[in-house]
């Protein structure tokens, strides 16, 4: 039995690169609660604080791009997104994310179907529907679902064991 | 339906014979490689995620490379933490002075074809040049595996180059790596992997092959590979298992792209400042002055490319105002290097020549430069502040041409 949960969108474009989900002069700021109104600030400087537990980013392609700073999926999750479905995105930040507990959905499609605002539903592993259409979505394997569910690497391996 | 080199090494290690490109799976990891940047860093975290045993310690090895020898204070931090955790964790493969991690990998014969590694540093693709499917990972990712001994991949799609011909004189594969990268762009391969087919590359050494290796990150690949073969065997002492000499790409597999071309066509390049993607014929900057030579690091400071810096610099002189610092990337090197009379070619020349060790290719030692300045040099970066201020050009370049721009003083065509 799959996840199913209903959330709505923000839209982005291609090539969100992590400078833009958070500049390097927020990254020296104590805590990723710190560095939340920030995020998106060179694009969009008053999106922090419009997201709400629960939305989704729909982006364009290479969703993610540039250095390999792990803060960039981290304040992502802080600010409560539920995932991030973008038509493509960067190796580095993939990983980063999956590790730090975000979950990411690849579909080329979702992008030019939406707009800002629309409710989607979302089963994960299996499809998003939008508008009363259907997109396919990857099935994640059981260990990325398990390092998404505990809420990253680090709580995963603990879990494993037997620290929570 | 055919399969590319990735496909076959992650169907061996996985036992899943069906998976293909884009596929995402766990993979047994063969060997791990840390160096001294990120083991304080790996250690807090193998340790907060509860661990208390290295899955295989025989897999782990440990290199201190960019901060030997040390050259602020706090360096030794990272020396005292690593030979704590090797320690306590019952390590054996530590190398505290030995080389450049991506050098003694191979060279230790800590890898071998098909093998599985990762490495926590981005030029671990560098040991694709004996067929091992080798990545770049960060350091919580790294704690994980020392734990599991295991990491989700997606598998990468595959860009097949194919290089035909004899290379021109004075044209090396770090001219044809070069030019790949300008002709990719520098997300060009990203999320792909890079393999590379042909009689040129068959006539490679492994020393050429790692160098082409080293650098396809640099065309944001995650991988790059080439087919193990004789030379490869002798290299890493081994025989050739079928296994092993089956991993070739099939003429029927499924390649995102195809490149071809003919190694007569190759000129010597040089990446210009600031972007390894920004690719000019050396013979377009000739009369540029220059301040300083560097020959090293682990894409160019193997013994084939101190031997052709030190045919070119023999019974020559380096230009009085330019100091060309060289840098064996490995201990074993530097002792062949001064057996077979390298060293003293080069000495005789003028060069200044440091331990082995990451040093000035990543800005931490021994030939920093300031605004204004301008350098030829093997390695493989030329980001701004890479090897000091952020005012100094960086010219990346073959061992041949770094030497000859060292005797002239201005960049010259080898």
């Amino acid at each position: 039995m799959s996840e199913k949960f209903k959330a709505r969108v923000w839209v982005l474009g291609d090539d969100i690169d992590t400078d833009i989900i958070i500049p390097t002069e927020y990254l020296a700021l104590k805590t990723v609660e710190d560095m939340k109104p920030y995020a998106f600030s060179p694009l969009r400087p008053e999106l922090a604080g419009q997201i709400l537990p629960g939305d989704i980013i729909v982006a364009g392609k290479n969703f993610g791009c540039g250095s390999s700073r792990e803060q960039a999926p981290e304040v992502i999750k802080a600010l409560g997104i539920r995932c991030v479905v973008a038509g493509s995105f960067a190796r580095i930040f993939f990983r980063n994310a999956i590790n730090n507990g975000l979950l990411l959905i690849e579909n080329a499609d979702l992008h030019d179907a939406v707009k800002e605002g629309d409710e989607v539903e979302v089963e994960v592993g299996v499809k998003i529907t939008a508008g009363g259409r259907d997109f396919p979505i990857p099935s994640l394997p059981d260990n990325l679902l398990e390092i998404l569910n505990a809420g990253g690497l680090v709580k995963a391996m603990r879990r494993r064991n037997g620290l929570e | 339906m055919g399969a590319t080199i990735i496909e076959k090494i992650i169907r061996r290690n996985t036992g899943l014979p069906e998976v293909k490109a884009g596929d995402i799976v766990t993979v047994q990891v063969d060997r791990v490689m840390i160096h001294d940047i990120f083991i304080p860093f790996v250690a807090d975290k193998f340790e907060e995620m509860g661990f208390t045993r290295l899955w295989d310690p025989d897999k782990v090895v440990l290199i201190y490379d960019h901060l030997v020898p040390a050259s602020q204070v706090d360096d030794t931090r990272h020396f005292r933490v690593g030979n704590a955790f090797a320690e306590k964790y019952g390590m054996t493969h530590v190398h505290r002075s030995d080389g450049i991690c991506h050098q003694l990998m191979p060279e230790a014969g800590y890898v071998k074809p098909g093998n599985v590694v990762f490495g926590t540093d981005s030029h671990t693709t560098t040991y694709g040049c004996v067929g091992a499917f080798s990545s770049g990972i960060g350091y919580t990712e790294m704690a994980g595996i020392l734990g599991t001994g295991t990491l989700w991949i997606r598998i990468p799609p595959t860009i097949r180059v194919n290089i035909n011909g004899t290379l021109p004189e004075n044209v090396t594969s770090k001219d044809v790596i070069l030019r790949l990268i300008g002709d990719l762009g520098a997300d060009g391969a990203t999320y792909q992997a890079l393999e590379f087919a042909g009689d040129t590359i068959e006539s490679m050494s492994l020393a050429s092959r790692m160098t082409m290796a080293n650098m396809a990150i640099e065309g944001g690949a995650k991988c790059a590979l080439f087919t193990p073969d004789e030379k490869t065997a002798e290299f890493c002492g081994i025989s050739l298992t079928e296994a092993e000499t089956s991993l070739v790409g099939d003429p029927d597999a499924e390649y995102v792209r195809v490149l071809n071309y003919r190694a007569e066509d190759f000129v010597p390049v040089m990446a210009c400042p600031s972007q390894v993607d920004n690719i000019h014929p050396v013979a377009e900057l000739a009369g540029t002055k220059i301040d300083q030579v560097f020959i090293g690091s682990c894409t160019n400071g193997r013994l084939e490319d101190l031997m052709c810096a030190a045919r070119i610099l023999k019974g020559k002189k380096v230009a009085p105002f330019v100091k060309l610092i060289v840098t064996p990337a490995s201990r074993k090197i530097y002792r062949e290097a001064l057996a077979n009379g390298t060293m003293k070619t080069l000495q005789e020349a003028g060069a200044i020549i440091t331990h082995p060790g990451c040093g000035l290719c990543c800005g931490r030692t021994g030939g920093i430069l300031t605004d204004g300045e301008r350098v030829v040099a093997t390695n493989n970066r030329n980001f701004l502040g890479r090897m000091g201020t952020s005012k100094v050009e960086i010219y990346l370049a073959s061992p041949a041409t770094a030497a000859v721009c060292a005797i002239a003083g201005e960049i010259v065509v080898p």
